[in-house]
């Protein structure tokens, strides 16, 4: 599995977010993208996620691969529980209801909220609510995940775990992108620089 | 992929079903205006009775879209839409899964409970088969021709209004023969006429919705 972009174009509202951005992205690499506010980072990987179309240029991936996208909105129903919540978003990706409920449960457990299982998601806090968004990343494999400052509302315990959590994801071969403006543990992760394109 | 589609429909029925659920303001409102009727025109048997028809069909429209604007938009809001738009399910599914379960939430119970409506308004018991029907086949279609309006003003800031100046024109129809079926009943005539055009109705909106609801949510995700 690997990911290439050429050429790409982003234009949202008559404006040019940025314009030619390129790169590769093999097995087990990551992209830190890098930017001040509304240079486009959310555009962009909402853009390789397929929720907006590019102006121009392409991305090309493999048919199969299967992606995870998780925004900077938590996407938590503050009716339903914590695990009620996790359980939706597994059966969502077509688990059946006991495989669901199992992967639910583990990934709760690894993001530290087992104690919050019962509890109804308007009780978590805004640190809680993250943690539980990005507990749906262990649900199901995927070969690409596309994160939006994912360390937004995070205590310190918590970033360590996800960055734990990225580099298991990419020893057995999966790639991140990932856009933050805060440090995340990410060692040797390639770096773009939005909106200027520049690869380092 | 029926499996994926149920997961939808169960978890829009548990919201829709709680507290803070659309079901209970729909049958509210739906049993107060019409109730309203009766002390607004008077209790003559023979006035209600000639408008029980019109009054009800109207109610349940204007019921259904009550909570039509957050059909879509609070998925929207925290982020849902993102999770719904990965699932392995085209999108036109999705919106369909959601469609039917405001259905559920909404159009049945509002034709569950419109008999007694109806013998509040006088109607001729013998003519309650046919408003069943008629408000069985009838409101499936606002709840679809309602959620592409309910999709099409996401992100709007007053979609509680647009939805319904979106809506109310194009479910004309579904009130015409609506209250044709049941008219024609209550004259003595056969209603197959009406309730076959609701039924056709139905068919076309079940069969082209799901893409324009489809498109309007694809829009509002970028």
């Amino acid at each position: 599995m690997a990911l290439a972009v050429e050429g790409l174009v982003c234009i949202r509202g008559e404006r040019q977010l940025f314009s030619d951005v390129n790169f590769r992205l093999a097995a087990g690499e990551a992209l830190l993208l890098r930017g001040p506010n509304g240079s486009g980072k959310s555009s962009l990987l909402r853009l390789l996620a397929g929720f907006l179309p590019a102006a121009s240029g392409r991305v090309l991936r493999d048919e199969e691969a299967r992606l995870f996208y998780v925004g900077h909105q938590d996407a938590v129903k503050p009716q339903l529980s914590t695990e009620d919540n996790l359980v939706f978003w597994a059966r969502l990706l077509g688990l059946d209801d006991a495989e669901a409920q199992r992967q639910s449960v583990a990934a709760l457990e690894a993001a530290g909220l087992s104690r919050q299982r019962r509890l109804p998601g308007r009780y978590l806090s805004a640190g809680q609510k993250r943690r539980l968004a990005l507990a749906r990343l262990l649900v199901a494999p995927a070969d690409l995940w596309l994160l939006d400052e994912p360390t937004n509302a995070l205590d310190t315990a918590a970033v360590a775990w996800l960055g734990g959590v990225l580099a298991t994801h990419r020893t057995s071969g999966g790639m991140v992108i990932l856009a933050s403006h805060v440090d995340v543990p990410l060692p040797d992760a390639r770096r773009l620089d939005l909106p200027e394109g520049r690869l380092s | 992929m029926m499996k994926v589609f149920l997961a939808i429909v169960g978890r829009d029925l548990r919201l829709g079903f709680g507290a803070q659920g659309a079901m209970m303001t729909t049958l509210l409102f739906f049993v107060l205006a019409v109730s309203l009727f009766p002390l607004g025109v008077g209790p003559e048997p023979q006035i209600l009775a000639r408008i029980a028809a019109g009054v009800i069909w109207v109610a349940a429209l204007l019921a259904a879209m009550l909570s039509l604007d957050r059909l879509f938009q609070t998925d929207q809001e925290d982020g849902t839409l993102d999770l719904l738009a990965q699932a392995p399910l085209p999108l036109g599914l999705v919106a369909l899964a959601k469609t039917l379960a405001h259905w559920l939430t909404t159009g049945l119970p509002l034709t569950m409970i419109a008999p007694l409506l109806a013998v509040m308004m006088q109607m001729d018991l013998a003519v309650m088969p046919v408003l069943l029907l008629a408000l069985l086949l009838g409101t499936p279609s606002l709840s679809l021709i309602g959620a592409i309006g309910a999709a099409l003003t996401l992100g709007a800031r007053r979609g509680a209004v647009l939805v319904p100046l979106i809506t109310l024109p194009l479910v004309i129809p579904v009130l015409i023969f609506g209250v044709g079926a049941v008219e024609a009943a209550s004259y003595g005539l056969t209603a197959s006429p009406h309730l076959l055009l609701l039924g056709a109705f139905l068919a076309g909106t079940l069969t082209l919705s799901p893409f324009a609801i489809a498109g309007a949510i694809k829009l509002a995700l970028e």
